[in-house]
């Protein structure tokens, strides 16, 4: 295969990984905006979304695709529900004072970790994908008659990997109408700007809080379901989706959307195309070498205020 | 007695309290004891940056591993005798701290702390890149030759306790001096008011970069000597475990406290030794004990006493 086409396979995969990341960092991105804290735990609620997907979707056995359904409905529903929790009993008790909630945070990623080594096992467990039919991708070659249409060998996406882009742009519009054209979402926004001022105004912060990291939670657990079809659940998935997660919020800025999601776009492609072609180890670390140096000389990130 | 002179009863108590746990305690608690009191001096020298300068790191383990294969690999690929090596370790972690102190500074905050991951994280993999020489993820083992320091077999149990000790004692003694002199007080203004600190007059930069040159330099050292003392080296003490590692010692102990970085990683160590032999599931101890010390003792172990009664402790 020449180099055109490998960019093009390079790209479609650097996408779905793109699309992954974007949802995983969203959650913490909200989370962050809104509330101020780190989460350190949020890898672990992207793997508990992965986990939950392989028991419902177990549970449903009957088609991969009820099974699937069931478990993109209900997997980010409960690990919502268990963040929300958590915020509720351990965070709001500290005040979302921010090195402590780091501590609490750490305490609780290796509570989560522990109690999925010990129900779910420390094997990696795949969930069937609803559908998954290959497509054959065209190239365009010149020859001596012209342009020519071609199918070349080996260049092909699943229809599955399609669906986790179109899913995950869909969910990102979604939570951009929430911000932008709901009540809660001008509750959250107010809250950003001004914790105090909010409340004066009748605000439940308490409340408002619990729900944001429930949401920023149940967000990566949305993620993590779309991945588990193509990567497989296990209790220590969690590690690189939450490094990685930092990695784009921070570099798209603080608290800004819009620079998450193309910091989490610039970020996937990146990786997905240059691991083809370089070696991956070399690979990576120019990418985190150039992702610190972007902070050196723009603390504030690409989108930030 | 003054605060002063208190403080430094309590400091050789407790180096006298070590010295007698080697006559008292069992092998195996002796044992565990020197390992404690090496990764106390890393925890010492993460208090540092992040206790009294007020600037929270995750990549210490770069400094760490910069003084774990500056001792190492000068030993095993570069022939040199411990004693010259073990100062090649430390000017590695020097330099590199200095390098990221540089680039790091510059930004602040979460920002500050990811800088700093990345960085790590670079470090990282660029010993896994190196993998012919470092042997990666897998280590290398160092032979007791290499472990000689002056005539002295570092790899005995007793030699190993003792040798740990007098760093431990001079780390702590020392960061204790520090932080009562003009420029510890100096880098507790910049942690409690940089702004304020500033408008007094004092180069806040510069105390930041001081803070991260100590600080780096002490986890070098912390991390030549754990490779002197048992042995081994390998990539593990360059992932970002080991970089939140001493940030959980030090939040658990208390930040901004002398003897917190030690009474953290004992907690830490004991908590960890004692659940798992109780049960599997000792990660699941380790966390809720965390989630528990962070709900009710928010200033860590040595903090809270502070906070409820011996004001003067350092």
């Amino acid at each position: 295969m020449e180099f055109g086409p490998h960019l093009l396979l390079a790209t479609l995969e650097g996408a779905v990984t793109a699309a992954i990341l974007a949802l995983t960092a969203i959650g913490l991105s909200i989370v962050f905006g809104v509330m101020r804290v780190v989460n350190v735990a949020h890898g672990e609620f992207f793997m508990l979304g992965a986990v939950f997907a392989w028991s419902i979707a177990s549970f449903f056995g009957s088609h991969p695709a009820v099974g699937f359904v069931a478990a993109i409905l209900l997997a980010p529903l409960i690990v919502g529900a268990l963040a929300a929790g958590a915020d509720r009993l351990i965070l709001q008790r500290i005040d979302y004072n921010p090195e402590r909630t780091i501590v609490a945070t750490i305490g609780l990623l290796y509570i989560i970790q522990q109690a999925t080594l010990m129900t779910f096992g420390p094997d990696a467990r795949p969930v069937e994908p609803p559908f998954n039919s290959v497509i054959a991708l065209p190239w365009l070659e010149h020859t001596e008659a012209g342009w020519q249409v071609y199918w070349p060998w080996g260049l092909s996406v699943t229809s599955y990997k399609l669906f986790i882009i179109f899913a995950a742009v869909a969910v990102l519009s979604g939570i951009w109408l929430l911000m932008t054209r709901t009540r809660f979402g001008l509750i959250m926004r107010a809250t950003q700007q001004d914790r105090e001022m909010a409340q004066a105004f009748g605000v439940p912060v308490d409340r408002v809080f619990a729900y944001v990291f429930g949401l920023g939670a149940g967000l990566a657990a949305v993620g993590a379901v779309l991945v588990v079809p193509v990567q497989q659940a296990h209790y220590l998935m969690g590690h690189d989706p939450l490094l990685l997660s930092f990695v784009v919020v921070i570099i798209g800025g603080l608290g800004s959307l819009p620079g998450t999601v193309i910091a989490a776009v610039l970020i996937g492609l990146t990786d997905g195309i240059i691991s083809v072609f370089f070696s991956p180890t070399l690979a990576k670390i120019i990418a985190t070498l150039a992702v610190g140096m972007v902070l050196v000389f723009r603390p504030r990130g690409l989108m930030g205020k | 007695m003054t605060d002063i002179q208190k403080s430094y009863v309590l400091h050789i108590a407790i180096i006298a309290a070590l010295a007698a746990s080697f006559f008292v305690l069992p092998d195996y608690h002796v044992g565990v004891l020197a390992r404690v009191m090496v990764l106390a001096v890393y925890a010492i020298g993460y208090n540092m940056l992040f206790g009294y300068t007020g600037l929270l790191s995750l990549g210490h383990a770069l400094f760490f591993s910069a003084g774990m294969y500056g001792f190492a690999l000068a030993v095993n690929h570069g022939g040199l005798p411990t004693g010259l090596a073990l100062l090649l370790g430390a000017l590695a972690a020097f330099l590199t701290s200095l390098i990221i102190g540089f680039l790091a500074l510059r930004t602040k905050e979460v920002a500050f702390m990811i800088v700093t991951l990345m960085f790590a994280q670079a470090g990282y993999l660029t010993v896994l890149y190196f993998g012919a020489v470092t042997r990666g993820d897998e280590g290398f083992v160092l032979s007791t030759a290499q472990r000689t320091l002056a005539g002295i077999d570092l790899s005995g149990e007793a030699t190993r306790f003792w040798a740990a000790l007098i760093l431990f004692s001079l780390c702590l003694l020392g960061t204790a001096a520090l932080v009562k002199s003009r420029l510890g007080r100096a880098m507790i203004a910049v942690r409690e008011n940089e702004e304020r600190a500033r408008m007094l007059g004092y180069d806040t930069h510069r105390l930041k970069l001081i803070a991260i040159l100590v600080s780096g330099t002490l986890s070098g050292i912390g991390g030549a000597a754990y490779a002197l003392l048992f042995g081994y080296v390998g990539a593990t003490f360059a992932t970002v475990q080991y970089s939140i590692f001493p940030l959980l010692w030090v939040l658990l102990g208390g930040a901004g406290t002398t003897i917190g970085p030690l009474i953290g990683v004992l907690f830490m160590f004991y908590l960890i030794d004692l659940s798992s032999s109780v049960t599997d599931a000792y990660m699941l101890i380790a966390g809720l004990a965390l989630v528990l010390l962070c709900l009710f003792a928010p200033q860590g172990l040595v903090g809270e006493i502070r906070r409820r009664g011996l004001k003067w402790l350092p």
